[in-house]
């Protein structure tokens, strides 16, 4: 190849996604950002500085922390015993526990925080514990929603582990807890570490579980951002908080991306196949039933809630689903939003796997330079990005800046899907960049030496290996979409709300069959969501959310 | 190379989607109406029944647009930010507590609408070109389960002074003042009731074992023992017409609403300044204090419609009655101090 193609291509490749993120992410956030520093059209940035040195911005960012840093040490503390037991051992129903434990990730947090407060509410079974409202409860919500990611994550790495290291540790007299310590947790170590670090970005940029289980005594800064954009219109606030936010969140992404070094995909691997439990998986199989115990109750909560009119048990409340409402709280029916959400999600699907594959591609080409690799891992790191900003902050962004041709997009109805698609994007891109991490470039030598030309050497060594990787990231994306509600109540439509945006306005109105309705649309979002993720378990990706 | 395989699947897969959100937009074009399009913008609880808007329509000959998203607050904020360019004609929902920034900031252009008898009562003091005019109104106000006083041999509370009472210790449950309305609703009656002393009063309610939710689902649906789950306190802060909603099917309401401890919140239409159709904008503000919008507030979005002798549903003609004389606190007022008391409120509740 000469000299230019090889950046020729990487901008190819990278242009869309670059300029879509540009357009529909930088331009946005970077508009909110300055009008804080130019609040009446003059340069101010005084008022930005005075805002970082405020006691409360201190007390803020230090409670966003510590609360971040505790729920995701919690949360790989229970995630690594449930991803060895889902992801080591074979037993029954072990895919269907795999899909179960993701559903909280998509519950609306309104819904999950009134689940939640009925079991640790003054009349509930665990009220005793006086935790309600307590920063105990809003870390256990923050557990609640990402222990999952650590499952996932870790349990795909531990999977594909070479098993050989261990057994030769062991038959030269090693315990199994010399084993676990000296070789396989140094081996899971970068899928943790990037896990956590996932996890601990999740947590950080929370909103709905801060204020819905805390009480409002706690702000972090999600929360502040969101306070002071949409209620006291303290622009210069926002942008300080916002700024504090991203720079933690590229400094955070720079560790990671450090220590997520991928396996050498030269070396050949004998991953253990799962086996039978036996005697001495009994801590961790207590512990996953432990956890599995922990998401499920909150969730039959739900369901018992659902289930009940009045004192009596009925179906009632799904009945009442193809209604508008019993005051008509609604437009339009419950069934109509999920077909609204089905679609939203469909659209969503397709911008971030045609990004997210665009973007790994990208990434993951061999790179000759160092300067080369830099812009790569830049390019990686620029993509994580969205996960670190508020939506209220992009919501009014879009308002405030695409507004005039070309970019006339404001009113747009592909903006609900094209936000959710840049929730969802991170997650595709760490799907599928470590399988393409993975393939062999000799591969790819041998057929272009056997005459294939590139298309041809895609379709028969990347796209083999590719297709099922790119299904589950669509099943990933497609969750992530449904269960979307921060942009989407930004932006979404009066004519076309989705099933999260409907349930949040059923429980806002009194009336005790809408809320039963809000509690029956909130188990058919997660019913939904656990057909998806049960169909995307069926494809057996093994790196499926290797994070 | 990759990236013609990468742009044939995304061509493939945009085709697709053009189809998919192409079949909504279809359905909207065919009743495009000869007079252009009115866009209203409003708050995600704007809900008008769809022979409502039809009517409109007919009568009128603008199709209507309804762009609905946030709550009153962040719509606002919205009109504020995009008031150079305004993403619709008409917007609905600005309520007293925020309408002074949106005057202030020159969101709205006059209007000289009409006003059908009533209408004039909730007028925005202070709104000297009638850039605003009144919609619909409600009272932010104490709601009690009175069958579980009536249970506990106990007599419910009745005035704000009550509220700090021993005896009903550990009973009040209210969404945030900052975060959610009617909460800020409330943190005005207080200080409306009690003057400069009202972070005193704050103390003693928290001292008496309040407790703060970040919204009313939260508050109402949550904790109050007549909500959807199963809370445990009797007291809420709510609305008047709250107690439409637990009527027991025979004959009577489990809840009342205490009329001594209420704030009236109104809602507002106006033209917006640099409508791209201000003759439909104003065509909607007139329809929107019409017989057909007022008749089907009280139904579709839980407020009180401002036309005098417009009908009422039979339940909230018998259940839900309004104070006759509420607290008030000038908008001006609010709109210069509400950032100042919203801190001292956080200080004094978070102690």
């Amino acid at each position: 190849m000469n000299t230019w193609r090889r950046p020729v291509t990487l901008l190819a490749l990278a242009l869309v996604p670059v300029v879509v993120l540009g357009v529909f992410f930088v331009l946005p956030v970077s508009g909110m950002v300055a009008r804080g520093f130019w609040p009446d059209g003059a340069f101010a940035p005084g008022e930005v500085l005075d805002v970082l040195t405020r006691p409360r911005t201190g007390r803020v960012v230090w409670f966003t922390v510590w609360s971040a840093g505790v729920a995701t040490l919690l949360a790989v503390a229970v995630g690594l015993p449930a991803a060895y037991v889902l992801h080591r051992l074979d037993f029954p129903l072990r895919r269907a526990v795999r899909a179960a434990l993701l559903v909280p990730f998509v519950l609306p947090t309104v819904v999950v925080g009134v689940a939640f407060r009925q079991l640790l509410g003054e009349a509930g079974p665990l009220g005793f514990l006086g935790l309600d409202g307590t920063p105990v409860a809003i870390v256990a919500g923050l557990v609640f929603f990402n222990a999952a990611v650590v499952i996932r994550a870790v349990g795909a790495s531990w999977e594909s582990m070479d098993a050989r290291p261990a057994e030769a540790a062991a038959a030269l007299g090693a315990s199994p807890r010399q084993v676990f310590l000296t070789v396989t947790l140094p081996s899971l170590r970068p899928a943790i570490v990037s896990a956590a670090s996932v996890v601990f970005l999740f947590c950080a940029t929370s909103f709905g579980v801060v204020l819905t289980l805390g009480g409002t005594r706690y702000s972090s800064v999600e929360t502040e951002i969101y306070l002071l954009t949409t209620d006291l219109l303290d622009l210069p606030g926002a942008a300080a908080l916002s700024i504090v936010q991203l720079v933690a969140v590229v400094v955070l992404l720079a560790i990671a991306g450090r220590l997520r070094a991928s396996a050498d995909p030269s070396i050949v691997r004998v991953p253990a196949r799962p086996r039978r439990p036996r005697r001495s998986d009994l801590g961790q199989l207590v512990a996953t039933g432990l956890l599995l115990a922990f998401v499920a109750v909150p969730l039959l909560t739900l369901l018992a809630g659902s289930l009940q009119v009045g004192d009596a048990w009925s179906l009632d409340n799904y009945r009442a689903l193809t209604t508008t409402g019993s005051e008509q709280a609604l437009l339009a029916p419950v069934t109509e939003a999920l077909v609204t959400s089905l679609r939203t999600a469909l659209d969503a699907s397709w911008m971030a796997l045609s990004l997210g594959l665009l973007v790994a591609l990208a990434v993951t080409r061999r790179s000759r330079s160092r300067a080369e690799r830099r812009v790569r891992g830049v390019l990686d790191g620029f993509f994580m990005l969205p996960l670190g900003v508020s939506a209220a902050t992009l919501g009014f962004g879009f308002l405030i800046t695409l507004d005039s041709p070309p970019l006339d997009l404001r009113d747009s109805p592909l903006l609900v899907p094209l936000a959710q698609a840049l929730v969802a994007l991170p997650l595709v891109v760490r799907t599928l960049v470590p399988v393409l991490d993975g393939i062999d470039d000799r591969q790819r030598q041998a057929a272009a030496s056997l005459g294939a030309g590139p298309l041809r050497a895609v379709v028969t060594v990347d796209l083999p290996v590719l297709w099922k990787p790119l299904l589950a990231a669509s099943g990933f994306a497609f969750a992530a979409s449904l269960g979307e509600f921060g942009a989407t109540a930004f932006l979404a439509r009066d004519d076309h709300p989705t099933l999260p945006v409907v349930i949040f306005r059923l429980i806002g109105h009194p009336g005790a069959m809408n809320y039963g309705m809000a509690l029956a649309a909130s188990v058919v979002l997660a019913a939904t969501t656990a057909l998806v993720m049960a169909a995307v378990e069926r494809l057996r990706v093994p790196s499926l959310g290797a994070i | 190379m990759k990236s013609i395989s990468a742009v044939l699947l995304t061509c493939a897969f945009a085709t697709a989607s053009c189809s998919l959100i192409g079949t909504g937009d279809d359905e909207e074009r065919a009743t495009a109406q000869a007079g252009g399009e009115v866009v209203l913008v409003t708050h995600e609880s704007f809900v008008l029944p769809d022979e409502v808007q039809a009517a409109f329509e007919e009568q009128s000959g603008y199709e209507l647009v309804v762009r609905a998203s946030g709550d009153a607050g962040s719509l606002t904020n919205k009109l504020v930010l995009t008031k150079d360019d305004p993403t619709g004609d008409v917007a609905f929902g600005v309520d007293n507590t925020f309408a002074s920034r949106a005057l202030e900031e020159g969101v709205f252009d006059g209007y000289e609408h009409p006003t059908p008898a009533g209408v004039s009562d909730f007028e925005l003091p202070g709104d000297e070109e009638h850039a605003l005019t009144p919609v619909d109104n409600g009272n932010v106000c104490v709601n009690v389960d009175d069958t579980w006083f009536e249970t506990e041999g106990i007599a419910p509370p009745e005035t704000l002074e009550d509220l700090t009472d021993p005896t009903y210790e550990d009973l009040f449950v209210l969404p945030s003042a900052a975060t959610s309305s009617p909460g800020l609703a409330f943190l005005l009656t207080t200080i409306a009731a009690k003057g400069d002393a009202w972070p005193d009063y704050w103390a003693d309610l928290m001292d008496n074992g309040a407790l703060l939710t970040s919204g009313w689902s939260e508050a109402y649906q949550g904790d109050f023992t007549q909500g959807g789950g199963e809370g445990e306190r009797p007291i809420v802060l709510s609305y008047d017409s709250s107690p439409a909603f637990t009527v027991d099917g025979e004959g009577g309401t489990s809840t009342s609403a205490l009329l001594d401890t209420c704030f009236t919140q109104v809602e507002y239409a106006g033209v917006l300044a640099g409508a791209a159709n201000p003759e439909g904008a104003r065509a909607l503000v007139d329809f929107m204090t019409g017989p057909e919008v007022q008749a089907a507030l009280p139904d579709s979005m839980y407020v009180f419609p401002v036309v005098d002798d417009t009908p009422l549903p039979e339940d909230w003609a018998t259940f839900a009655q309004q104070p006759t004389d509420p607290w008030a606190v000038d908008p001006a007022e609010v709109a210069a101090n509400r950032d100042d008391w919203l801190t001292q409120w956080r200080d004094v509740t978070t102690g």
